[in-house]
């Protein structure tokens, strides 16, 4: 029993952090949000040197193999630095491909993802309860419907769409029949793309027995991902609203001694720090279903609590950094909303907290 | 991160499974823990201590049960009990904060004497810590110490003394070397709540029960032998108690036991033939308190493989008193939203009887506003938090008091 990362995913996580901290200075940030594209590809292609696209990607597929806790580190440390990087949505298409694609289909796309050949959009605004359009249909391998604000579709080569009962499907992005529209979000660093089909050429992952089950433990997976960069980045705000604190002086005094703020700062590590606890949980228990027999919703239930928990503790933290920067903290010169839309676009993507906290009280007979 | 059971937790759940159904019919009602234990109650604890599922760490030599420590070992047996709907054995301030500390800094003497029958049950403790004029202010205590041959002789009045009216024994933190900076003039000692000159008066709280006391002490003579670490060193050895009192306070694994009774409430309550937690709004409530008892769950495997490991916790560590006992009385807050007017009628049968559920709901949700004071309030944790966590400075200080104008105030 060990309740902790390993010395191999610390070290992960320093190298990533090291990384961004090195190329992805404010200035930067902010020039990528100007523009609203909400992708690097030069940022990008540093990090997949690191492994990151084939993350998830077993070894026999020239992946590295490792598993939905090491996404979660790697979310976590690309939240605390907002990175404009569409990681989670490859890797919801990787596990997709992993769970439903037959073994041919798994030795068409995982090599692909590996060698950064395919990058993927994902389409699971229904499954997931999001608001907006959510209706896809196929019919002879062809795929038709709308689906409003799409996760990652940037710079996609293709797009992961699930249907109503959970089948999974691939759309090669430049195809015909497939209109994508980007929109700039509140997160400058993170667009979404209304996605429309018409008669699009795609193709069914067909191997999985029950769709359903496979495509939500696909969008749980994703939920932990969205909930790690979320505590990176309200890990972040704390981080700096502690160091404003320790520095600003009025009255005569740093404002970190006065007890309003310390109260403040105490208030929010106090409900941050138990999250990381939580997110850790929800991501083990993705790759072992079993966890020492919690239950047999263990994984799901976790998943679902983990993205709405820390959507409302993230909201409360975003809020009080902000406050205890005064002034400064509403300015666009520091650079602090970056990391507060980043919280509020993680918040409502794939499931805002009251649709995920409706999905855990179904799971345990509590609601139909 | 490794949550899977081994053969060897496999093999202690189905022991701790067998345990249950042979024994489980004995275990006194969950719940309680703020009164003497009753016969039923030490019975029940000698079992536990026996089997290894209370004091499971503590070193054979010392009357427990001598187990390595292993985080998943303890997340077993209390899953198992929690389940079950069993009594998970006493925690008290004798057991949870006195052993641990003497497994720290006592002599070997004291720790023959004194855990034991400690984690038996058989010998209550209660803690000297706060008078009328230091109360947030710990190391402001004035209560004198004197040596006075082989004994020292003690002097002064402690408050808010929990289980005192009952206990067999304290720790007081009192002053010895009143010539030195209040922090280092202190000592901790171990005396009987039966020596002559100490005289106990309950305090009557909110609850209509008499949780708490003041205690007098008149020429108490306490044997100098029974001083824990040495003169001057009772704030250190404090600290060391306190530490582990913020750590039962927030204890996780009762919080999830609550959770568990409060989704078993919200399941048989019904308004106008809707079951409550078929309603929204007593729904949604309920799921944002599990994803943060799932959170504190969580957090709790964190500190525990930590202190497995030997590494220090930190702000992870400061943070359980405070986030704890509000969340705990969030949980007693929901349940008495639940049974809303049917459960007004309150009938506190005292240390006589078990209260009725109504009644033991209204007595956690006044209870849990007084853990949040004692042990430390929540702003004194949050100042721990700011200061010793967070690194932010203190608050700017009145110059240091000096030890004669600390007595001087008492």
């Amino acid at each position: 029993m060990d309740f902790d990362l390993s010395e191999e995913q610390r070290l992960f996580d320093t190298t990533l952090r090291g990384y961004l901290a090195e190329h992805l200075p404010l200035e930067r940030l902010r020039g990528l949000a100007e523009a609203g594209a909400g992708f690097d590809e030069k940022l990008w292609q540093g990090l997949c040197e690191l492994g990151l696209q084939g993350l998830l990607v077993p070894e026999r597929f020239g992946g590295s193999g490792l598993g939905v806790l090491d996404a979660a580190v790697a979310a976590e440390a690309l939240g605390a630095a907002v990175a404009p990087v569409p990681f989670i949505g490859l890797a919801m298409a990787t596990l997709a491909v992993l769970r439903a694609g037959t073994p041919a289909q798994q030795d068409a796309w995982l090599p692909r993802i590996a060698d950064s050949e395919a990058l993927f959009g994902v389409g699971f605004a229904g499954l997931a309860g999001q608001t907006g359009e959510a209706a896809a249909t196929l019919a002879d391998d062809r795929l038709s419907g709308r689906i409003t604000a799409a996760l990652d579709c940037g710079m996609c080569s293709h797009l992961l769409v699930v249907l109503d009962d959970g089948r999974m499907v691939i759309v090669a992005a430049d195809g015909p029949g497939v209109r994508m529209t980007p929109r700039r979000s509140l997160d400058r660093t993170r667009p979404v793309t209304d996605l429309a089909f018409d008669a699009a050429p795609a193709e069914l992952l067909s191997a999985a027995n029950a769709p359903l089950a496979t495509a939500l433990r696909v969008l749980d997976a994703g939920r932990v991902l969205v909930a790690a960069g979320t505590l990176g980045a309200a890990q972040t705000m704390l981080d700096r609203a502690v160091a404003f604190a320790k520095e600003r002086v009025q009255f005569g005094r740093v404002i970190g001694s006065f007890q309003g703020v310390k109260y403040m700062l105490a208030d929010m590590v106090t409900m941050l720090e138990p999250c990381r606890g939580l997110v850790w949980y929800a991501a083990y228990a993705q790759d072992a279903q079993d966890v020492q027999d919690a239950g047999p919703h263990a994984a799901r239930l976790t998943a679902c609590h983990a993205k709405a928990h820390l959507g409302d503790v993230a909201r409360e933290v975003s809020r009080m950094a902000t406050e205890a920067h005064g002034g400064m903290g509403f300015t666009d010169l520091l650079g602090l909303h970056f990391w507060f839309k980043r919280i509020a676009f993680n918040r409502q993507i794939l499931g805002g907290p009251e649709r995920c906290r409706e999905e855990a009280a179904i799971l345990q007979g509590w609601a139909t | 991160m490794d949550l899977t059971l081994t053969d060897k937790h496999r093999a202690l759940q189905a022991e701790v499974q067998a345990f249950i159904r042979t024994h489980g019919q004995n275990s006194p009602k969950p719940g309680g823990g703020r009164k003497r234990p009753d016969r039923k109650t030490l019975e029940w604890q000698r079992l536990l201590v026996e089997h290894g599922y209370a004091a499971r760490t503590v070193p054979r030599d010392y009357g427990g049960f001598g187990a390595e420590p292993d985080v998943l070992d303890l997340a077993v047996i209390a899953d198992a009990f929690s389940r079950a709907n069993l009594y998970q054995g006493l925690t008290n301030q004798g057991i949870s904060m006195l052993v641990p500390t003497l497994l720290e800094v006592g002599t070997e003497e004291q720790r023959r004497q004194w855990i034991a029958p400690t984690i038996r049950g058989e010998v209550i403790w209660c803690q000297g810590y706060s008078e009328p004029g230091s109360g947030s202010d710990l190391a402001a205590a004035s209560t004198r110490a004197v040596l006075d041959g082989r004994d020292f002789v003690v002097n002064g009045q402690k408050i808010w003394t929990s289980s005192a009216h009952y206990a067999d024994m304290m720790f007081l933190l009192c002053r010895t070397e009143p010539e030195l900076p209040k922090h280092e003039g202190l000592s901790y000692l171990l005396l009987s709540m039966r020596t002559p000159g100490i005289e106990t008066r309950p305090l009557k709280t909110m609850t209509g029960r008499s949780e708490f006391n003041e205690v007098f002490f008149t020429e108490v003579r306490v044997p100098a032998k029974q001083i824990v670490l040495g003169r001057g060193k009772g704030w250190y050895v404090a600290n060391i108690t306190l530490k582990h009192e913020r750590l039962m306070i927030g204890d996780a694994g009762k919080m999830s036991h609550r959770l568990e009774q409060l989704i078993a409430l919200l399941q048989s309550t019904t308004v106008n033939g809707s079951r409550l937690i078929e309603l929204p709004e007593f729904r949604d409530r309920l799921l944002k308190l599990q994803g943060e008892v799932l959170a504190w769950k969580a957090h709790n495997l964190r500190l525990l493989t930590e202190a497995a490991k030997g590494e220090e916790s930190g702000v992870k560590r400061m943070i359980v008193k405070y986030g704890g006992t509000m969340l705990g009385f969030r949980l007693s807050a929901l349940a008495v939203d639940a049974l809303g007017a049917a459960g007004l009628p309150f009938e506190s049968l005292g240390e006589a009887a078990e209260d009725d559920d109504a009644t033991t709901w209204n007595i956690d949700y006044m209870y849990d506003i007084g853990l949040m004071i004692g042990g430390g309030s929540s702003n004194i944790q949050k100042n721990i938090i700011g200061e010793r966590g967070l690194g932010l400075p203190r608050e700017p200080k009145a110059p240091p008091a000096t030890a004669a104008a600390v007595i001087g105030r008492g």
